[in-house]
């Protein structure tokens, strides 16, 4: 068996590590959820104020897809752009 | 590794050379469009609007009556950049649908536009409220929350920037694996010199990762902007 350079245990480590990173999707994915549910209800109790209800919805998820997205950024640095190559 | 990232597509012969990504040329595009757009249909307007001044009043009302709820009567100064912006940022995303790169899967332009919102915030959080109120806001509600009440302002424009990017850019990221796997399939039957399966399937998610989520992003940046903006008066 070849030996593992340095080089391929740091790019499956990073592959690895962007997988790991993108279980942030789990709580934005959780909140939005949350969020939308909660929207259907207060539509159904109060039809007139369906515009601003689903606005107000929007911006609360827009808000809490936050840490989800900086998850996804994370990732793609690993995978793309990654910095602990070049320390070698 | 072949990355994702913006292709150079030429380079100005100036000073070291300085290269010109697809994001800049798309833009150019994107500009083109809009100028042209705001030309032609502004140029004859009747009192009983026809075709596409129909277009443009739509808009208008739309965006000037949504700041008027958003901002409130005094901020209303603020709705003509936000139609700016809106159809800036809505003609960028939908670019994916023609095969081209959307600008605004390119952190630079994402950030620039952040940086604008974050600009105006602390110009109006300064003049508006006086340069001592607005430096007392970071005092509040305690002292020691300074570097706390510092981060979360720099955070703003980080956490606006990357939400429209990475909305984008994970969308671009899955369309480009959805038309190489789909191109792969098609190899595997032996069709490689027309890759078939790439007819019909994507135009499903292109619906949704371009229009639906282009649009809404949009959308969401601008209402950021307007809601934090607002914030800043008072």
């Amino acid at each position: 068996m070849e030996a593992i350079t340095g080089r391929a245990l740091i790019l499956a480590c990073s592959a690895i590590g962007a997988g790991l990173a993108m279980i942030a999707g789990i709580g934005p994915g959780i909140g939005q959820g949350y969020a939308a549910g909660k929207g259907a209800e207060t539509v159904g109790r109060q039809p007139e104020a369906e515009g601003t209800i689903i606005r107000t919805m929007l911006l609360g998820q827009a808000v809490a897809e936050t840490t989800g997205i900086y998850g996804l950024v994370i990732a793609l640095i690993l995978l793309f752009a990654n910095p602990l190559i070049n320390l070698l | 590794m072949e990355g994702f990232g913006a292709k150079i597509l030429f380079e100005i012969p100036l000073f070291d050379g300085i290269p010109v990504t697809e994001t800049v040329v798309n833009t150019w595009i994107i500009m083109a469009v809009l100028t042209l757009f705001a030309v032609i249909a502004t140029r004859k307007f009747e009192a009983v609007p026809r075709g596409i001044q129909n277009v443009v009043e739509t808009l208008v009302d739309v965006l000037t009556s949504f700041t008027k709820q958003t901002m409130g009567e005094k901020k209303m100064v603020y709705a003509p950049y936000m139609l700016t912006l809106f159809l800036l940022l809505a003609f960028s995303n939908l670019l994916g649908l023609f095969g081209l790169r959307p600008p605004t899967a390119d952190l630079n332009t994402t950030f620039a536009l952040a940086m604008l919102t974050f600009f105006i915030i602390h110009f109006n959080g300064i003049t508006k409220k006086g340069p001592l109120t607005y430096a007392k806001g970071y005092l509040e509600p305690m002292a020691f929350m300074l570097p706390l009440n510092i981060i979360g302002e720099l955070a703003l424009p980080i956490s606006l920037a990357f939400r429209l990017f990475g909305n984008i850019v994970g969308g671009m990221i899955i369309m480009a694996l959805i038309y190489n796997g789909l191109a792969s399939a098609s190899a595997a039957i032996g069709l490689s010199f027309a890759p078939i399966l790439q007819v019909g399937i994507p135009a499903f998610l292109h619906l949704y990762f371009d229009v639906f989520a282009g649009l809404i992003q949009s959308f969401i940046f601008i209402m950021l902007s307007m809601v934090f903006i607002g914030n800043a008066y008072d």
